[in-house]
């Protein structure tokens, strides 16, 4: 039994390591939990990114659900990402809303054209200064808000389609439930 | 001449490590320097989340300079230091704190070494006390034979 200790110590240290790499490949480690999710989106009001004239502010969009893609023209990311909101933002059946982070607005305009604009509005941040109040540290991010203005799903990162699929669609779908 | 180099090298050497540990350099528009001695402490007591191995005094990262013009806002506004980490704790969660604080989230992560060192112990005791235990057993059984 005694002999047998030192096997047991390093069958206990293989567990661990090993539970610990586990655990470390299931998730992303870079990945910043929000604490926003369940809270009320913060209020922002911010400008068109074609007509820095009109603003877009948070009440403005109560009353049914909507998407809010962070993005930027310098992001590789999000040119990564683009395609699939390309193929799908319009099939959500929820608006998607663009929301170009410390951009030039000339680089944005210009990738849109460039790329085509799966958004229904594009609004700019260009200090990043609302984008602090949503916790936001990279680009893309996207939030999914329901009719009440409650932050209700995040992802960090490109959407893929599975991710769309599987994480995206069945939550609108629960929104558009509740809104019923 | 040898010497003269190897002096220089050093010298270098140092100068780099000394840049190493510079702090990122932002022009902000400090009152006094209590006031900038209590920034660079604050702003080194919270993560930079683009880099996250570096804390916001030190990161070049463009998020970590806009938080600490944010922090620094918020200073000039009379916040305390609880309150300009609660707000950062509000949009990024208790990430952002290097130092994490004791709540039932990082309960293992605080006494988990300590209960790791604990068992380690108790483990090293038991084994030690039942050794001597059975070393005493078979000198009493050998006694008859090799007293003499």
């Amino acid at each position: 039994m005694n002999r047998l200790l030192p096997l047991f110590g390093f069958l206990l240290l293989v567990a661990l390591f090993g539970f610990g790499i586990w655990w470390n490949t299931g998730h992303d480690q870079r990945e910043v939990p929000s604490p926003l999710i369940g809270k009320n989106a913060p209020d922002f009001s911010l400008p068109y990114l074609d007509d820095p004239s009109r603003t877009l502010r948070k009440a403005d969009l109560l009353g049914k659900p909507y998407l809010i893609n962070v993005f930027a023209s310098w992001c590789v990311a999000c040119a990564e990402e683009h395609p699939v909101l390309m193929a799908e933002g319009r099939q959500l059946g929820i608006p998607v809303i663009g929301y170009d982070y410390k951009d030039d607005p000339a680089d944005a305009k210009a990738w849109l054209a460039q790329h085509g604009n799966p958004y229904d509005r594009v609004i700019a941040d260009r200090e990043g200064r609302t984008a602090i109040d949503f916790g936001v540290y990279g680009a893309p991010e996207s939030f999914l808000v329901d009719a009440k203005g409650v932050i209700r799903y995040k992802r960090i990162g490109p959407f893929t389609p599975e991710l769309i699929e599987q994480e995206l669609k069945p939550r609108i779908a629960e929104l558009q439930r509740e809104a019923r | 001449m040898a010497r003269a180099m190897r002096t220089l090298l050093c010298a270098l050497l140092f100068a780099v490590i000394g840049t190493a540990h510079a702090q990122a350099i932002d022009p902000l528009p400090f009152k006094d320097h209590a006031e900038e001695v209590r920034f660079q402490k604050l702003t080194a007591q919270l993560r930079c989340l683009v880099c996250q191995n570096e804390n916001l005094a030190d990161s070049n990262a463009e998020l970590a300079r806009d938080l600490r013009h944010e922090v620094f806002e918020l200073m000039q506004q009379g916040k305390s230091d609880e309150e300009i980490k609660q707000y950062l704790v509000a949009r990024y969660s208790k990430f952002v704190l290097y130092d994490p604080p004791l709540d039932r989230g990082t309960l293992l992560l605080w006494f988990g070494p300590a209960l790791i060192l604990v068992a380690g112990a108790l483990a090293v005791g038991i084994t030690v006390r039942r050794r001597s235990r059975a070393a005493s057993a078979a000198k009493t059984a050998a006694e008859p034979g090799d007293d003499w």
